[in-house]
C-alpha cells in the first residue's frame, strides 16, 4: 500500500508547519484512509558526509583487494592524533569503487543500521578501522550493494555537491532520520494511489488549500486539434487498438497516449530529490527514464512505460494474445498467455503485431526496455480495462504498481498531462526533447451523470443538512453539478472517481466530509417483528449444550478439516468416503482438504491434543456443522448480482449445496468417576456414551431409543457388540453410540473402552413438537411393587423386555426398574435373567390383589411371546 | 426373706444422701444406671426402707411416708438432672469423635464447561433477541452467488480477491467469468446470509447470525481459518446511519460495559454505501481506556437489496458485523487466538458456564 511523505505531499497541498505522521494519520483516516503503519527510522547516527583524503589499495591473501583510507569526517568526529591534533579516520573499505577524492557516507562508532547493525572500531586486514563507509542497502535505503554510496552519483546539482562539508549529517540529507506514513486503500479509491488524490482527501479533511497538478500540466499539454485538422501533421507513432476478445464487452484499452523524448542522455544520474523520494515510497532507483515514469505513476496515479525508440517498429498494436504465445517479462519470468490477457505489440519487419512487448497495464517485456544506452524515448501512458488487468494479474501472479492501480481505476483523463509531467522531468534531468505531436488515441467513454434528489443524504444518512452544504461538498470533491431546483441535482463525478455512480455514493461523500461523528444516534424499534426471539430450535440447541456441559463435559469447536489420517483411524474407506466429502481447492492443511462428514473425526483430534498434553479422563463434546455431499447433486448456476433469481434459480443454487446439518458428539476417556481420596473410581465404558444420550433425550423429551445391530453390521469405527444405533421413536436412525473400535483407540493413542456419541441435532430437534407438553394427574392412591425376574435368550435386549412389559401392563404402570442382569451355567446356553422392579398404581382406586394378578398374568403372557419365562 | 423390715429414718436419709452425692459425680449413663440399681433398686435402701413403713405404728407411718416421698423425689431429680448432663456430655464426645476434616477435595462428577465462543454468541444473539430481533444461521458451504455476487462483489470485482476464499472443488459449474468449479466456497462473512434471509422472511428484517466464517489466513496469534462473526441486518423504511449508531452503542455497553462506545470511520464494503469501519471505545482496556477497531458496518448497498428483490426505494437498512473472537480476546485479556481454537480443557474449564 502506499507511503504518504509530507515533504512530498506539500507538492500539491498546502500542509500546517509542523505536522507531524501521527497527526497526518488522524486527518487521513477521519476521511477513509487508513493508517496501515507509520514507519519510523531504524537508523540512528553519528552518520556523516566523509571526504576521501587518501586510498591505499591493498590486495590480500584471500584474493580481495580492500582500500586503507583515510576519511575526513569534520573537525567533530575527527581522530585526534599523539600530538592531540585532529585528524582523519582510518577506515577500512571492501568496495571496488572506493576512491580518493570522493565524498561518501561514513557510519562512525555508535551508529546503528538496520537489523541492529551496531557500528565500532574493529581491527580487520592489519588496520583499526574506525567507522565504515556504507551502501544503500547498509543504509536501508535501496537495494543496491555493489559499492559504497558516492554523493556525487547522488543526483545533487555542482553547487549542491560543492557544500557538502565532512562531519555534515548524512540522515538528514538523505532523510533517514523521517519517518512514513503507509496507508491502505479501500477497492473504491483508486485516485487515492497518488499523491495528488492523498492530498486531496488531506484537503477534505483539514480544509488546507489544494492545487490540482493536472490543470497547470494541461495547461503545457501540446494541442492536438490543429493536428487533427492538418492532414500533413505526424504523430509521433502510429497506435491501433484491435481488440478481438473483450471482456464483458469492454474493450481492453480505450485510451492509449504516447509521446517521444528524443536525444535523451542515458548516462544523466537521477536528481537526488526524486531517488529519495523513490526510495522512500519503497521503489527503486533504476535509471533516470525508469525512475521518472514511476516518480509520475506515484504522484499522479497514471502508470506509465518507457520504451526504447529505436528498438520499436511500428505500428505499436494493443491486441489480446493468441493461444500459447508467450512473453518474459521484465522480472526474468516467462509466461503462457491466455487469450483473455492484453498486449502491447510492435510490428518489426512489417510484420504487424508479431512481437510482443508488454503485458499490458501489468508488467513491460524484457525487449524493448530502456536500458543504459537508450537514447530515444517512447512513454506509453494508456487507460486499461479494470478486469482485464485484474484478470491478468491474478493469472500470472504477477501483481505490479502498475496493475493494483489499474484495477482500482485510473483518471482515464490523465493521460495526456501525465506524459506531460514525465516528458518536462526527462527533458530538465535528461537533456532529452519531447515531442510537440503525441498521439492520443482516445474513446475513453464520458462519467455518466447521476439524478441526485439531496433528500437521499437525511433518507440514508441520518443527516440534516441544507441543499448548499451537499452542493458544496459534491462540488469540492470534483463534481459538476446541474439543476438543484426542487433539491434535485444532475451530478457529473469527475474523471477520477469511477467509484461514484448511484445516488448512495455521493451520500457517503457528504456523510464522511461532513463528518460521521455529526450523525446522530437513534435506536430503532423492531416492533414490526411479530416472531422475534430464538426459534424452539434454537432455545432447545443451548439446552443440549449446558446440559452436556453440566454432565460434565466440556465444550470445544474444532475445524472441519480432515483427511486420509482420519480416515484411516477411523476405519474408513477413504476412497468412498471423499466421494461424498466437500473438497476444498486450497486447503491450508495438506492431506485434510476435506470437510468432516462427521464430528467425531475432528474431536478426536482434539482429544489427541489434550491427552498429549498430559491431561486424564478427557470428556469433550461439540455442536457443530457436518458436510454431506451429494456428488450427484445439479451444478450450481452462475447468476447476476442485484436482480432477484427466479424461484427456480434459487432452488437451483440450493439444490446444490451439500446437506450440512447440526450434530452433536462427544468423546470420553479415562475414568467416569475418580474421586481421589474417596476412593471411588471406574473406568469409562458404553455405558456412559449412553447416559448421555438419555440425557440430552429426558432434556429434550425426545423418548430416544436405542437399535443395536448385529455384530457383523456394526459400523467400522464402533465396538461391534458395544454400539447402538440411536433412533427416534418412529425408527428414524439419527446416531450412534457405544465404545469405539479397539483398534481406532489404538491408532488415536486412546485409552481401552474410550466412549463416544453422535447425534444429527437437525434431525432431532425438528422432530420434537412445539406444543406445550399434556401433563399426567399424581395418583394419591397407594402403589402396589413387584419385582419380576425373566430368564430369555441372550438375543433379546432388556430394551425389548421393557417395552412388552411396559405394554402389557398398561395405563396402571408407574415405574418400571432392570435392577439385575445375570447370566450362569444354571440358566442353560445363551440364557440371561433379566429383573425389574415394577410399581403399579391406578389413577382412582386402590388397586386389589386380584388387579394385581391379573395384571401380573398379563405381563407373563405377554413376556413369553419374546420366549421369557418368569423366574420362581 | 428371713431378715424383718426395719425403718431407720437416718440411716435411709444418709443412704439416699449418699446416692445422691454420688450420682452427682457419675461421668456416665452407665454408671447412672448402676447408681440408679444400687440405691433406688429393688434391694436398695429406699425401697426397703418404703417397704418397712407397712410395719411401723400407724402414728409414725404418717412422717415415714413424708420422709420417703421426700427422698424418692429429691432422688429422682438428681437423677434427671445428671442424665441430661451426662447424656449432653457424652453426645458431645460422640459427635466430637466423628469430625471430619470438611475441607478435604469432593468432586465424584465435576461440572463441564462450555466453549467462552459458543457462550459469547449465545449472550449475543440474546442482545437482539431482547430487542425483538430475530436469529439465523446459513450454510458454511455457501454458493458464490449468496456470498459474493448477491452482495454486490461482482465477479471480477477487486474485492472478491482481496477475502481469502477458500474455495470448493468441482468442475461441474462455471462461474461468470468463464472460470470452472464449482460455485462454491466457504463463507468469508456471515453476510452471507443477508440475502438468504431477506428473501426467505421479506421486509421490514431484524435479523442477527452468528456463526462460522472461514479465510485462508494461517493460524497465529491474532488469525485463525476458521473464526466466528455476528452479523445484524435491519431492512424498514426510514431506517438511517442514525439507527446503524443506535444498535451500535447499545451493543457495546452490552459487551464492554458501562462507558463503551463507539465510532465511524469512512470505509468501503461491496454490500454497503455509505460504509464505515466501526471503532469501539473500550473504558477497560489494559493499558488505559482507548479506541480500539471492532468491526464494520453500513447501509446497505442498493444491489444487495435488489438481489432480494427489495426496493431501495422504499426500503433502507444497515448492516454491521463485528468478530466474535475478537470481542472475547479484549473482554478477557486473552493474547493468544491459539487459546480459542486448540480445545484444551483447561481454557475453557476457566470459563465454567459461561458469565
Amino acid at each position: 500500500m502506499p507511503m504518504v511523505d509530507i515533504d512530498w505531499l506539500k507538492e500539491h497541498v498546502e500542509v500546517p508547519e509542523g505536522l507531524t505522521y501521527d497527526q497526518l494519520a488522524k486527518d487521513l483516516v477521519r476521511v477513509g484512509l487508513e493508517e496501515e503503519e507509520i514507519h519510523r527510522s531504524t537508523v540512528t547516527g553519528p552518520i556523516v558526509v566523509g571526504y576521501v583524503v587518501d586510498c591505499v589499495k591493498e590486495p590480500q591473501k584471500n584474493g580481495k583487494t580492500i582500500s586503507w583510507t583515510h576519511v575526513d569526517v569534520g573537525e567533530q568526529y575527527n581522530a585526534t592524533d599523539e600530538n592531540g591534533n585532529k585528524v582523519p579516520r582510518g577506515i577500512v573499505c571492501g568496495a571496488p569503487n572506493m576512491a580518493a577524492g570522493e565524498k561518501v557516507v561514513v557510519t562512525l562508532p555508535g551508529a546503528v543500521l538496520p537489523g541492529d547493525f551496531r557500528i565500532e572500531p574493529r581491527k580487520t586486514y592489519g588496520h583499526i578501522s574506525d567507522g565504515m563507509c556504507a551502501s544503500e542497502r547498509e543504509l536501508g535505503l535501496g537495494d543496491s550493494h555493489d559499492g559504497i554510496i558516492l554523493l556525487r552519483d547522488y543526483g545533487f546539482t555542482p553547487e549542491q555537491y560543492e557544500a557538502l562539508k565532512p562531519g555534515d549529517d548524512a540522515m538528514s540529507l538523505l532523510h533517514m532520520d523521517q519517518p512514513i506514513l503507509e496507508i491502505n486503500i479501500t477497492p473504491d479509491r483508486g485516485y487515492a494511489f497518488s499523491y495528488r488524490g492523498v492530498a486531496r482527501e488531506f484537503h477534505h479533511s483539514t480544509g488546507a488549500a489544494y492545487t490540482d497538478p493536472v490543470v497547470e500540466l494541461n495547461k503545457h499539454v501540446p494541442d492536438l486539434s490543429a493536428d487533427a485538422a492538418d492532414p500533413a501533421a505526424k504523430s509521433d507513432v502510429e497506435v491501433a487498438v484491435e481488440d478481438n476478445n473483450p471482456i464483458h464487452g469492454v474493450t481492453g484499452c480505450d485510451r492509449y497516449y504516447a509521446r517521444i523524448i528524443r536525444g535523451f542522455d542515458p548516462s544523466s544520474p537521477t536528481p537526488n530529490w526524486m531517488r529519495r523520494r523513490l526510495t522512500r515510497a519503497g521503489m527503486r532507483s533504476i535509471s533516470l527514464a525508469v525512475d521518472v515514469t514511476n516518480y509520475v505513476m506515484l504522484d499522479l496515479g497514471q502508470p506509465m512505460h518507457a520504451y526504447d525508440l529505436d528498438k520499436l517498429e511500428g505500428p505499436i498494436v494493443v491486441r489480446r494474445a493468441n493461444e500459447g504465445e508467450k512473453l518474459t517479462t521484465l522480472d526474468g519470468k516467462e509466461h503462457v498467455l491466455s487469450p483473455e490477457d492484453l498486449l502491447i505489440t510492435d510490428s518489426p519487419n512489417g510484420q504487424r503485431a508479431s512481437r510482443i512487448i508488454g503485458l499490458a497495464g501489468v508488467m513491460g517485456g524484457l525487449y524493448g526496455e530502456v536500458t543504459a544506452e537508450t537514447k530515444n524515448i517512447l512513454l506509453e501512458a494508456a487507460h486499461f480495462d479494470q478486469v482485464s488487468i485484474a484478470r491478468s494479474a491474478r493469472r500470472h501472479k504477477t501483481p505490479s504498481e502498475a496493475s493494483r492501480r489499474f484495477e482500482r481505476g485510473v483518471d482515464p483523463q490523465l493521460q495526456p498531462a501525465a506524459a506531460q509531467m514525465a516528458a518536462e522531468l526527462l527533458t530538465r534531468y535528461g537533456n532529452g526533447e519531447a515531442s510537440e505531436h503525441p498521439t492520443d488515441l482516445n474513446n475513453a467513454p464520458r462519467a455518466k451523470s447521476i439524478h441526485f434528489k439531496a433528500s437521499e443524504v437525511k433518507r440514508l444518512s441520518g443527516l440534516d443538512l441544507g441543499l448548499n452544504t451537499i452542493s458544496d461538498v459534491l462540488s469540492d470533491i470534483g463534481c459538476k453539478l446541474g439543476g438543484g431546483g426542487n433539491g434535485e441535482f444532475l451530478v457529473t463525478p469527475p474523471s477520477w472517481r469511477p467509484d461514484l455512480g448511484e445516488p448512495c455514493d455521493l451520500v457517503e461523500e457528504v456523510a464522511r466530509l461532513v463528518g460521521y461523528d455529526q450523525i446522530p444516534v437513534r435506536v430503532p424499534a423492531a416492533a414490526a417483528m411479530a416472531d422475534g426471539g430464538l426459534t424452539p430450535a434454537q432455545a432447545r440447541r443451548r439446552w443440549v449444550a449446558n446440559t452436556l456441559a453440566e454432565y460434565g463435559l466440556v465444550e470445544t469447536l474444532s475445524y472441519p478439516f480432515v483427511g486420509d489420517e482420519d480416515y484411516k483411524a477411523f476405519g474408513y474407506d477413504p476412497e468412498a468416503t471423499k466421494q461424498v466429502s466437500v473438497e476444498l481447492v486450497n486447503s491450508l492443511y495438506g492431506d485434510r482438504k476435506f470437510l468432516r462428514r462427521s464430528l467425531l473425526l475432528t474431536l478426536a483430534q482434539t482429544v489427541q491434543r489434550n491427552l498429549r498434553r498430559g491431561l486424564e479422563d478427557v470428556r469433550l463434546y461439540e455442536i457443530g456443522h457436518v458436510y454431506q455431499l451429494d456428488p450427484n447433486a445439479p451444478a450450481i448456476p452462475a447468476l447476476p448480482g442485484g436482480v432477484r433469481p427466479s424461484d427456480e434459480d434459487l432452488a437451483a443454487l440450493d439444490a446444490g449445496l451439500p446437506v450440512q446439518p447440526d450434530q452433536v458428539a462427544g468423546i470420553l476417556t479415562g475414568n467416569a468417576i475418580d474421586s481421589g481420596w474417596l476412593k471411588e473410581k471406574r473406568p469409562i465404558d458404553w455405558s456412559d456414551a449412553v447416559e448421555v444420550v438419555n440425557r440430552i433425550s429426558d432434556r429434550l423429551g425426545a423418548k430416544l431409543t436405542l437399535d443395536q445391530p448385529k455384530a457383523e453390521d456394526a459400523p467400522a469405527q464402533w465396538h461391534p457388540g458395544r454400539m447402538a444405533f440411536v433412533a427416534l421413536p418412529d425408527g428414524t436412525r439419527i446416531g450412534e453410540v457405544g465404545e469405539l473400535h479397539p483398534h481406532v483407540n489404538e491408532a488415536l493413542g486412546f485409552p481401552a473402552h474410550t466412549a463416544a456419541f453422535e447425534l444429527d441435532l437437525t434431525t432431532l430437534l425438528a422432530s420434537l413438537d412445539d406444543k406445550p407438553f399434556q401433563a399426567k394427574p399424581v395418583s394419591t392412591f397407594p402403589p402396589v411393587k413387584q419385582d419380576l425376574a425373566f430368564t430369555v435368550s441372550d438375543d433379546v435386549t432388556a430394551a425389548q423386555l421393557e417395552a412388552v412389559i411396559a405394554e402389557a401392563a398398561g395405563d396402571v404402570l408407574e415405574s418400571i426398574e432392570l435392577f439385575d442382569v445375570f447370566t450362569g451355567k444354571q440358566l442353560g446356553e445363551h440364557q440371561k435373567s433379566l429383573a425389574f422392579a415394577v410399581t403399579f398404581r391406578a389413577p382412582d382406586r386402590t388397586l386389589t390383589a386380584e388387579d394385581t394378578e391379573s395384571i401380573r398374568q398379563a405381563i407373563v403372557d405377554k413376556a413369553a411371546t419374546l420366549g421369557a419365562q418368569l423366574r420362581a | 426373706m428371713a431378715e424383718t423390715l426395719r425403718f431407720d429414718a437416718d440411716e435411709v436419709t444418709a443412704q439416699v444422701t449418699e446416692g445422691i452425692e454420688k450420682i452427682q459425680q457419675a461421668s456416665s449413663t452407665e454408671e447412672l444406671k448402676s447408681l440408679r440399681a444400687q440405691y433406688a433398686g429393688a434391694d436398695s435402701a429406699m425401697t426397703l426402707a418404703s417397704k418397712a413403713i407397712g410395719s411401723l405404728p400407724a402414728d409414725q407411718k404418717k412422717d415415714a411416708g413424708k420422709l420417703m416421698g421426700k427422698l424418692r423425689a429429691d432422688f429422682g431429680r438428681a437423677f434427671a438432672a445428671r442424665e441430661t448432663e451426662v447424656k449432653a456430655a457424652e453426645e458431645k464426645a460422640a459427635l466430637a469423635a466423628e469430625t471430619v476434616d470438611m475441607t478435604l477435595p469432593v468432586d465424584r462428577r465435576p461440572l463441564g464447561a462450555r466453549h467462552p465462543l459458543a457462550k459469547l454468541m449465545e449472550d449475543v444473539q440474546d442482545f437482539f433477541t431482547s430487542m425483538g430481533w430475530i436469529i439465523a444461521d446459513g450454510p458454511e458451504v455457501e454458493t458464490e452467488w449468496y456470498n459474493f455476487d448477491a452482495l454486490n462483489f461482482g465477479p471480477d470485482h477487486p474485492a472478491r480477491q482481496m477475502q481469502d476464499t477458500f474455495y470448493v472443488k468441482g468442475d461441474k459449474a462455471r462461474d461468470a467469468a468463464g472460470f470452472v468449479g464449482s460455485n462454491m466456497v466457504m463463507r468469508t462473512q456471515t453476510s452471507s446470509d443477508q440475502v438468504r434471509s431477506l428473501i426467505k422472511h421479506g421486509v421490514p428484517l431484524y435479523l442477527a447470525c452468528t456463526g462460522r466464517v472461514f479465510r485462508t489466513d494461517e493460524l497465529d496469534a491474532t488469525h485463525s481459518p476458521v473464526f466466528h462473526q455476528c452479523e445484524a441486518l435491519a431492512v424498514d423504511k426510514n431506517l438511517t446511519m442514525a439507527d446503524l449508531k443506535g444498535v451500535l452503542d447499545k451493543l457495546a455497553v452490552a459487551m464492554f460495559g458501562e462507558g463503551a462506545k463507539t465510532r465511524l470511520r469512512p470505509s468501503y464494503f461491496p454490500f454497503t454505501e455509505p460504509s464505515a469501519e466501526m471503532d469501539l471505545w473500550f473504558p477497560d482496556k489494559k493499558g488505559g481506556p482507548g479506541w480500539i477497531e471492532w468491526g464494520g458496518c453500513g447501509m446497505v448497498n442498493p444491489n444487495v437489496l435488489k438481489s432480494a428483490g427489495i426496493d431501495p426505494k422504499v426500503y433502507s437498512g444497515f448492516a454491521f458485523g463485528v468478530g466474535i473472537e475478537r470481542t472475547l480476546l479484549l473482554r478477557h485479556d486473552i493474547n493468544d487466538m491459539h487459546d480459542l481454537v486448540e480445545g484444551d480443557v483447561r481454557f475453557s474449564e476457566q470459563f465454567v458456564m459461561g458469565e
